[in-house]
């Protein structure tokens, strides 16, 4: 990542102004998120950070078109945000690929537009990029859940989408396919160059991926801070920065760093 | 599966049927009943049948009958059931009435079946057809209303249009539901034709069964009849579970 601000890399691909989302529920108003701005550069990997419940998740629900904000609004490239599209995927836990198709199937469902031979192409293509050659006709019941969880990003990828919304993909993952599976992610995004938004209750693993860290508060939920994550990749976990930003984190969220 | 754990699985159930034909021919000796046959006599019976040539075609009239009525079924059960789990408005104006008949036994709609078709194939194809229409259209619905909503979005943020939504996602993750609606269908269609044919006409499985008590108290034939009613029944079983192996619905049984 340069360290100088270039006209072409701040522009921003996303910009979230005066967000407010209220939920009605007996009779009761919930405010959920209050006064959310955010500007996410191209390319740029973000990690919204939160504890569970906070409404980080209907936060991306939002920027993904599939709820409407009470207030404020989402645009991406200048255009306002109504609905869901297909150049910007929802990647969910690994729950979210469709078990009557094989990995070949799931990885295609996308792609049903384009002629029969590109459309072979690109399977075989996020095939290779998620690792999963040999399974092309496995089912989902026969894969564990980190082959689930590549299928997913797989399908996300193949339609070639700008941008991808990532809903704690790798929270039901135990944490040593978890910590795989955060490699496999950096280097997809090192050659696809997507723009990634990537909810997080994980102060780690926020800090192993982003460009940059969203640090939201509790319910109602608002941006406490953004923390600018000024490592390098591969990152070294044991590096004194990382640490550094690590407890910084820690504190911003009000945990002592003890059990 | 070893040859060895196949042979155990071949060899209990055949212990058991021993285990009770041995009891049935002990209890009919015991007891000395001139009424009800031993197994050996219900043999005989069953060759009675086949030489008097009714057995095929009593079955095949049954099983016409479950085909022609579960096949009504099917093809006005599933789209009522689709259209019922789609549209949240058409089921709760039609959800009342369905189940206020559904707890009906079709046997209750015998009279009703009679005044409508008379004694004939048509009243018979009726109750199947009733017996088998609400679990199918219940199952449907039920399998339609329960797909997860994130594969209902990944299908919108995948841009499909609501026709190919329907198509490829609701279909497909509603399938096995509505399987196993239709195997417990076809499960009561084959139920009610034997009490239908009792009743109703005068060919079939179930005609047999009620005939051969009222022509002469012949309950070697009775029970030759019974037999092969549940034989058939267990086939139409075993079939339907053969489709629920097929892989892509798989994934939707327990047993997977």
């Amino acid at each position: 990542m340069s360290t100088f601000p270039q006209a072409a890399a701040d522009r921003a691909k996303l910009t979230i102004r005066g967000l407010d989302m209220t939920f009605r529920a007996e009779g009761k108003e919930i405010s959920v998120l209050e006064n959310i701005d955010l500007d996410v550069r191209e390319g740029e990997f973000v990690c919204i950070l939160g504890p569970s419940g906070c409404g980080k998740s209907t936060l991306l629900n939002i920027v993904g078109g599939f709820l409407e904000p009470t207030a404020g609004t989402v645009t991406i490239d200048g255009e306002p945000v109504h609905g869901p599209d297909p150049r910007r995927i929802f990647v969910f836990q690994e729950r979210g690929v469709f078990p009557w198709l094989t990995v070949e199937g799931n990885i295609g469902f996308g792609l049903g537009k384009l002629p029969a031979d590109e459309r072979r192409r690109r399977i075989d293509h996020y095939v290779r990029l998620v690792g999963l050659t040999g399974f092309e006709t496995a089912y989902p019941q026969e894969l564990s859940g980190g082959m689930k969880q590549r299928v997913e990003v797989a399908r996300a990828l193949a339609v070639n989408p700008d941008m991808l919304y990532l809903d704690e993909p790798f929270g039901a993952l135990d944490s040593i396919t978890r910590l795989v599976m955060r490699g496999e992610l950096l280097r997809i995004w090192g050659q696809e160059k997507k723009t990634i938004l990537f909810v997080t209750h994980d102060i780690d693993e926020s800090v192993q991926l982003a460009d940059r860290v969203v640090v939201m508060s509790s319910r109602p939920a608002h941006i406490r801070r953004i923390v600018d994550i000024d490592l390098p990749h591969p990152r070294d976990l044991s590096s004194r920065r990382y640490l550094e930003l690590r407890d910084s984190i820690f504190g911003e969220i009000g945990l002592a760093h003890k059990i | 599966m070893s040859s060895r754990q196949r042979f155990e699985r071949l060899l209990w159930p055949l212990v058991t049927v021993a285990v009770i034909l041995v009891l049935w021919h002990a209890a009919v000796k015991l007891s000395r009943t001139n009424v009800f046959p031993s197994p050996l006599a219900v043999v005989v019976g069953f060759r009675e049948l086949t030489r008097r040539g009714v057995l095929l075609p009593y079955a095949g009239a049954s099983l016409f009958r479950v085909a022609a009525g579960y096949g009504l079924a099917l093809g006005l059960g599933i789209p009522a059931g689709l259209f019922l789990g789609w549209k949240r408005a058409a089921a709760a104006a039609a959800n009342p009435v369905i189940q206020l008949l559904r707890p009906i036994s079709p046997l209750a709609w015998i009279p009703v079946a009679i005044v409508l078709f008379g004694v004939s194939n048509f009243a018979t194809i009726f109750l199947i057809f009733l017996a088998s229409f609400f679990p199918i259209v219940v199952a449907t619905m039920n399998g339609v209303r329960g797909v997860p909503s994130m594969y209902l979005r990944a299908g919108t943020n995948f841009d499909l249009s609501p026709v190919s939504r329907f198509a490829r996602v609701v279909l497909p993750a509603a399938l096995p539901q509505v399987l196993t609606g239709l195997r417990i269908a076809l499960g009561i269609a084959w139920l009610v034709v034997v009490a239908a044919e009792m009743i109703a006409v005068d060919s079939g499985l179930g005609y047999l069964v009620i005939d051969s008590r009222n022509a002469g108290k012949r309950y070697d034939l009775v029970v030759a009849a019974m037999i092969l009613i549940g034989g058939i029944g267990l086939l139409l079983n075993v079939l339907v579970r053969r489709i629920e192996r097929l892989r892509s619905v798989r994934w939707g049984f327990r047993s997977a």
